[in-house]
């Protein structure tokens, strides 16, 4: 999809606007956004508390105070979002934005967080590929191991596991 | 309608049970926050994102997972009037925010101990909601709603940060425990700020139900964590029972203690109040809870002999605006609005003298 505004450059940025009960969509560009949606941001980024939270913690940070005053802030790709506009509303656009606010994001996380490590529930059905990807991180090791101890036999046997494993997890 | 009937038609379940420790605790609430993998999340959905994610949950909860943990209804919030979405917030069954974002709805269980709200901050925000001290049991119905949608939906999920949500308040468990203490002698006592303070120490966090601090209306206060990344759910839970243990002894101490110390001052304090609920024939919402404290106290107590001990969550809800335009089927200005509350509460008392409930 083309920017409504320009028809020039790729729609990434979804905006949702409700001026006295109309709702109205846009979709645009990340230059033509920044016009329109930095306002629209502003707006909705006065009722959430946690935002001054967020922007208070931000401005503390000499990681986050160098990237907002550089030209290029964090982008997330994926839904457009800027490091800034995640900054003003605190909360993010999609799940992607977590991999494209990194390693900024990990310090804010160990602020208002108490690390940035999850040790928590872990989808069931996901439980599966993340165990074998720990166990795979395992046996590669013990793999270097055995070459090097010359037990080639056992290593054989590591090698299948290990390739049973990369298929299954698709790596 | 029969105010009896009423209530136990609009009633959650958990307005009407008691539960473990419920002298104190009113009652426990878990919420989970997921997101759908790959979908923007509410903060900047489109129309369009929301239908489908609305679309995703209705299929999901249509699966014979869901289906076996209860009998659920979708209610989206553009067709419901303006009227039932406030008696739902009334009752804690949706947020506030829920009603204001576009593209909202709830899947509710019958009981209303279960709830799940779809396009809120997060796709998805499961909520168990339990009368008493039950937060472990909350976690385990939660847990297993959790698991019944994870069969057909792909959560966002980090290895390094777990469930991925809106806010970066929520990530990792995308757990929320809360539970609702009466702590009437606390307040009294002035003992409360020192012992507020204290949670907020050690990642929880405290405020009034109705009103905030020291003024929380009918001494109705909300302890919950604040951390969600980091440490386990069972963790999590563990540190609050810690602190709300502790915060319960105290309370149940200084009650003790004041019976000993005061034991006429209170009589007077708690039968007054049940007077002027029984009597009075126009009461504001501040009055109306103080005086639902008290008398809540008095059973606690054993002072007051006869009234259900729901009495004060029941009424705490059932004398909103919501429900009062509900029960007597019209708007209200303030002023009528207090005059039927003091009907209200009278009629509610009368249900107990006749042995009727
Ligand atoms: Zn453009
Ligand atoms: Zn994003
Ligand atoms: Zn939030």
């Amino acid at each position: 999809m083309l920017c409504e505004h320009c028809g020039k450059r790729p729609a990434t940025v979804h905006l949702t606007e409700i001026v006295q009960g109309q709702k109205s969509e846009y979709h645009l560009c990340e230059t033509c956004a920044r016009e329109k949606g930095e306002a629209a941001y502003q707006a909705i980024a006065g009722a959430f508390s946690v935002n001054q939270l967020l922007s208070g913690l931000m401005n503390f940070d000499p990681w986050v105070q160098e990237r907002v005053e550089t030209a290029a802030p964090p982008r997330c790709e994926h839904c457009g979002m800027t490091f800034n506009q995640f900054s003003q509303i605190g909360r993010f656009g999609c799940p992607h934005c977590y991999d494209a606010f990194s390693p900024g994001l990990d310090s804010l996380l160990r602020k208002i967080q108490s690390s940035d490590q999850h040790v928590g529930k872990v989808p069931k059905r996901r439980g599966g590929a993340i165990g074998m990807k720990r166990e795979l991180q395992k046996l590669r090791l013990e793999l270097q191991q055995r070459i090097a101890e010359e037990r080639f036999e056992e290593a054989a046997h590591l090698r299948d596991r290990i390739r049973y494993l990369e298929q299954q997890t698709g790596t | 309608m029969s105010l009896g009937d009423f209530l136990s038609q609009s009633g959650s379940k958990w307005l009407r049970d008691e539960g473990p420790d419920s002298d104190i605790v009113i009652s426990s609430r878990l919420r989970i926050a997921r997101n759908l993998a790959g979908q923007s999340f509410p903060t900047i959905a489109t129309e369009k994102d929301q239908r489908y994610v609305l679309e995703a949950v209705r299929q999901a909860a249509s699966g014979s997972a869901v289906r076996r943990l209860g009998e659920f209804e979708m209610l989206v919030l553009k067709d419901i009037s303006d009227l039932d979405k406030q008696v739902m917030v009334e009752k804690h069954v949706v947020s506030p925010a829920l009603v204001d974002a576009p593209g909202g709805a709830v899947l509710l269980r019958k009981d209303e101990e279960m709830s799940v709200m779809v396009n809120e901050e997060d796709h998805l925000r499961m909520q168990c909601m339990l009368p008493g001290y039950q937060l472990d049991q909350a976690l385990k119905m939660a847990d297993e709603l959790d698991d019944a949608f994870e069969e057909t939906l792909d959560f966002a999920f980090d290895e390094n940060k777990g469930y991925l949500t809106a806010c970066p308040t929520n990530v990792g468990t995308g757990m929320r425990a809360s539970i609702m203490l009466h702590l009437p002698v606390l307040v009294v006592t002035g003992n409360i700020n020192r012992i507020l303070s204290a949670v907020t120490q050690v990642g929880l966090t405290v405020r009034g139900i109705y009103g905030e601090g020291s003024d929380a209306l009918g001494n109705l206060f909300q302890v919950s964590n604040q951390i969600t990344l980091g440490q386990s759910e069972q963790e999590i839970l563990s540190n609050l029972h810690g602190v709300a243990n502790q915060i319960i002894e105290h309370e149940r101490v200084a009650r003790q203690h004041l019976l000993r110390e005061a034991r006429m001052r209170v009589e007077d304090r708690v039968c007054r109040s049940f007077g002027i609920l029984a009597y009075s024939r126009q009461i504001d919402s501040k009055e109306a809870m103080q005086r639902l404290s008290d008398v809540r106290l008095g059973i606690d107590l054993d002072i007051i002999k006869g009234v259900s001990s729901s009495i004060l969550k029941e009424l705490m809800v059932a004398t909103q605006p919501g429900f009062l335009q509900k029960y007597y089927g019209h708007e209200m200005s303030p002023g009528e609005r207090d005059i039927k509350r003091a009907a209200l509460i009278r009629e509610r008392l009368r249900m107990d003298s006749q042995g009727l409930k």
